[in-house]
């Protein structure tokens, strides 16, 4: 249903070797996300255009992108939110390799997940029976506030320290850690706490909280990085003492 | 040296420098009430161990913290890294040390 008005999109194209804004117009709809503009142009206006999605009901953290300059999850964002001058601009991400159009190389930022030791430890094997889980504890109440994350890379490309320092492995990564160091079934405290530890890690955040200012799940991966500085500091406490 | 014991190096010269601020301002509103001039300062100061020692930890907190301060700061804007950065922060701590500890010589010498 359209409302009549139209809009005007700038949207960012090419790749690594050279890349500009090219503008589009934009039938307005009543309502309509800034995924659904993107998906417009494609089908109406140029095939050629790339970006990515999934789910579009803002679950499969696919979609994300620069919008009007700040990070959001386009299936979620609605056009009426960004659009108050009658124009968005949409880019690529921050902080990750354009590979074409509105299409990042997310490589760098999982990579990073691995290196955080954001993967699961387990403890026992799949003969065993599942370990009992307390959801009233402490740190139970710590890992599930952490572990809704979607992997989008809002924070990541939120993050000024991520942007200046390249080796800093992010919100999103030291967050993941963070819930699995609270999670007893997971083994892996003395490694997750290594990494956080080491160069890029943790200490490496300023805790200038745009992480926790764009999260569109909501999320305070500042919260959890702070947690981990404290625990990596008790740590390195203990192993002197 | 390994980041975490930067991170608590820094945050344990930030409680040292906490009292000795407050103390460095608290003095100084409490010595100028009268208006103050160098002969007085120099007097309270010189040949006084507590002052020395005072602004001999003063200085020496705030050379740790700064450096590893400006470490950071030199990684993210001019991407240093590695040995460069080590000898870039050697420097600044050892720079601003032995400033530091001239200035309270200076003053409480005898």
């Amino acid at each position: 249903m359209s409302t009549g008005g139209v809009m005007t999109v700038a949207v960012w194209r090419g790749g690594p070797e050279g890349s500009a804004f090219q503008e589009f117009r934009v039938p307005g709809q009543k309502s309509q996300t800034v995924l659904d503009v993107v998906i417009w142009i494609q089908q109406y206006r140029d095939p050629t255009l790339s970006y990515r999605f999934a789910c579009r009901v803002g679950m499969c953290g696919s979609c994300a992108m620069t919008v009007n300059g700040v990070p959001r999850w386009t299936c979620r964002t609605h056009v009426k939110r960004v659009a108050k001058t009658g124009r968005i601009e949409i880019a690529p991400l921050r902080s990750l390799p354009v590979i074409k159009d509105l299409a990042v190389d997310m490589d760098p930022f999982f990579e990073k997940w691995v290196a955080a030791e954001g993967r699961f430890h387990p403890q026992r094997t799949r003969d065993q029976p599942v370990r009992e889980t307390k959801p009233q504890t402490r740190r139970r109440r710590q890992a599930d506030a952490a572990i809704e994350c979607i992997n989008c890379a809002v924070c990541y490309a939120a993050c000024d320290t991520v942007a200046a320092s390249p080796d800093y492995l992010g919100p999103a990564a030291l967050n993941r850690a963070w819930s699995l160091l609270n999670d007893d079934k997971d083994s892996g405290t003395e490694a997750i706490l290594a990494a956080a530890g080491a160069k890029g890690g943790c200490h490496s955040c300023h805790a200038m909280g745009s992480c926790t200012r764009f999260c569109p799940n909501e999320l305070d991966p500042m919260a959890s990085i702070a947690g981990l500085k404290r625990a990596s500091i008790a740590a390195a406490l203990k192993r002197k003492g | 040296m390994p980041e975490v014991r930067l991170a608590l190096l820094q945050k344990l010269t930030a409680l040292v420098m906490l009292p000795l601020v407050a103390g460095h301002i608290a003095v100084m509103i409490y010595a100028v009430q009268g208006g103050l001039t160098a002969a007085e300062i120099l007097g309270r100061t010189q040949g006084s161990l507590a002052w020395a020692l005072f602004y001999g930890l003063f200085a020496v907190a705030v050379s740790i913290h700064a450096a590893i301060g400006l470490r950071a700061v030199l990684h993210e804007t001019l991407a240093l890294g590695g040995r460069a950065l080590a000898a870039v922060t050697w420097l600044i701590f050892l720079g601003l040390l032995a400033l530091g500890l001239r200035a309270v010589w200076a003053v409480t010498a005898a």
